[in-house]
């Protein structure tokens, strides 16, 4: 009797979680995607963000985001990799029952704290060695690179671990070095779960908002080089929902519903890549 | 003599796997090791090819010369030495890569690049081990779709491509039924012509009919060392004769 009530309410709260989330994307889309139909594909996919003149193109943030999001992985994807390789292959037990959980805790550390540091500390130090505002794509690339390490690392390195002993006897039997075995062997048997990783830490910086408000500039434009300021897609939805009105804020939802395709798209991609292992 | 142990001991941490081992194994032969389980007939091969380095707190005392070098001194070459003796495991090992890949893996960590010889050497590793016929046109797929007879083959044929001397085995056909043992074994009394072949097997029976001496072990010592003819018919210990008459093991 109390399992069958116990196991209701489980199902009740369930149930509850998805529809609530089923009514978040229900609501993004029903505010964003009518005002894509009123000014046309075209226009919303243009170079114009003016929303006092009534023009809502989001190309350039695209762009903004995309370039936040590959310099993010560009530096998150060698050093993420590099750790995951080091803990899970050349460290002893010792290092990594220490340093995996001290990577994961990078997680959750919170975004505005990361915003925080890249402030006080890279800014400045971008403005002074390399020039221009500081505020720029390198900060935010950098701030973010250093976001997503956990991501990386921890599935990197839980997909290293999971390759079977048998094959490393193989190779260390052929003559293999270490370093061979973990570039011919390791990293393609580990490759589902590698690429799994890199979409996921994408999906990440791609999503990130407050660290990138804090470091990126954020003026609208398409920037010319890594040191320009840049603008993101989340960017313009939290700096300007807490005014925008009619249009605008219809303007907003549609970026909101055009970020959750793209996340969706890469989590979809991420579970194909893992699922296909075995 | 291509394999010389003498006064081998082998220690993991405080327990001692191997005691006293003194064995000569002659070149193109088949030498079998058969005994109970735990006796450290796996321990005894993996020493001919130093893969007890890989495992921690292994400590070796006496002498094992390969080819008359012995493996143990600093001035042997630990990769050259693995690729002198291969290994063929339990399991078949194939790796997640192609066909192609599998066999190429060995020579391509010997800096072989060019795509012809590689080629030639898929060719003739996979040919050695009958397999080339049936699995030409299949180069690219993953040798993981292959069945676990045509596994193990392939890391047969994997070894054959780095050029080895010796080839160690252990238990080979324990994951196999009994008619791609048979195919196995086939194979096998095929290598020996070009290489020597030391094999670890539960299957007495198995050791009669392919090994032309074989060694029978017990808790960690070798306790007899005979061709296969005497160790079976007229064993001079009377352990060897209690286990190969099923008292035990
Ligand atoms: N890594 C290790 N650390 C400690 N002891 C070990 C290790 N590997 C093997 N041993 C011990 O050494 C002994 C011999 O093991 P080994 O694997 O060589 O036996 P085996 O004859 O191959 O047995 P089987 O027929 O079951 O394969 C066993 O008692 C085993 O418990
Ligand atoms: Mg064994």
């Amino acid at each position: 009797m109390k399992d069958k009530i116990a196991e209701k309410l489980l199902l009740v709260i369930a149930f509850s979680a998805i529809g609530s989330l089923l009514l978040i994307t229900f609501f993004i889309f029903q505010q964003g995607i009518p005002l894509i139909f009123k000014i046309g594909l075209g226009n919303f996919f243009s170079m114009h963000w003016s929303p006092t003149r009534g023009q809502f193109g989001i190309l350039s943030m695209i762009i903004g985001s995309l370039m936040v999001t590959v310099g993010a992985l560009v530096v998150g994807i060698p050093f993420g990799l590099a750790c995951a390789i080091y803990l899970a292959e050349f460290s002893s037990k010792m290092v990594q029952k220490t340093l995996k959980p001290i990577i994961e805790l990078l997680a959750g550390i919170p975004s505005v704290v990361y915003g925080f540091i890249g402030i006080v500390i890279l800014v400045p130090f971008i403005r002074t060695h390399f020039g221009g505002p500081g505020f720029s794509v390198l900060a935010s690339s950098i701030i973010l690179g250093i976001m997503i390490l956990p991501t990386i690392v921890s599935i990197s390195y839980d997909s290293l671990i999971a390759v079977p002993n048998t094959y490393r006897e193989g190779s260390y039997a052929l003559g293999a070095t270490k370093w061979q075995t973990v570039v011919k062997l390791l990293i393609p048997a580990a490759r589902s779960g590698i690429v799994a990783s890199i979409i996921l830490g994408m999906g990440r910086a791609i999503g990130e908002t407050m660290a990138v408000i804090m470091v990126a500039g954020n003026a609208l434009k398409i920037p010319h080089s890594i040191l320009d300021s840049v603008r993101t897609l989340t960017s313009t939805i939290a700096l300007e929902l807490g005014y925008a009105t009619g249009d605008h804020r219809a303007a907003l939802f549609a970026c909101g519903a055009f970020l959750f395709i793209i996340i969706t798209i890469l989590n979809i991609i991420a579970i194909r890549v893992t699922g296909r292992r075995e | 003599m291509i394999v010389e142990a003498s006064n081998l001991n082998l220690y993991y941490g405080s327990f001692q796997g191997l005691k006293n081992i003194n064995l000569s194994i002659k070149e193109n032969l088949i030498t079998g090791i058969i005994g109970p389980s735990g006796c450290g007939k796996s321990t005894l091969l993996r020493v001919f090819n130093r893969m007890n380095d890989l495992i921690r707190g292994v400590k070796i005392t006496g002498g094992v010369l390969i080819d008359g070098e012995d493996i143990h001194s600093p001035m042997c070459d630990l990769i050259l030495l693995r690729k002198k003796v291969g290994m063929v495991f339990q399991r078949p090992n194939a790796f997640p890569l192609s066909i192609f890949d599998n066999i190429a893996y060995g020579p391509r960590i010997w800096s072989i690049t060019d795509k012809k010889t590689l080629r030639d050497i898929v060719e003739r590793s996979l040919t050695a081990v009958d397999l080339f016929d049936v699995l030409k046109n299949r180069l690219k797929e993953s040798a993981l779709s292959l069945s676990a007879e045509k596994q193990q083959r392939l890391c047969i044929a994997r070894l054959l491509a780095v050029e080895p001397e010796i080839l160690l085995m252990d238990e080979p056909c324990s994951s196999l039924d009994p008619i791609a043992t048979g195919k196995i074994e086939e194979l096998m009394l095929e290598l020996k012509r070009k290489y020597t072949i030391i094999i670890v097997t539960h299957n007495m029976q198995q050791a009669a009919r392919i090994a032309d001496e074989v060694g029978f072990m017990l808790l960690g010592e070798l306790i007899e060392f005979n061709s296969t003819k005497k160790i079976f018919t007229n064993p001079s210990d009377k352990r060897t004769f209690d286990y190969i008459s099923g008292r035990f093991g």
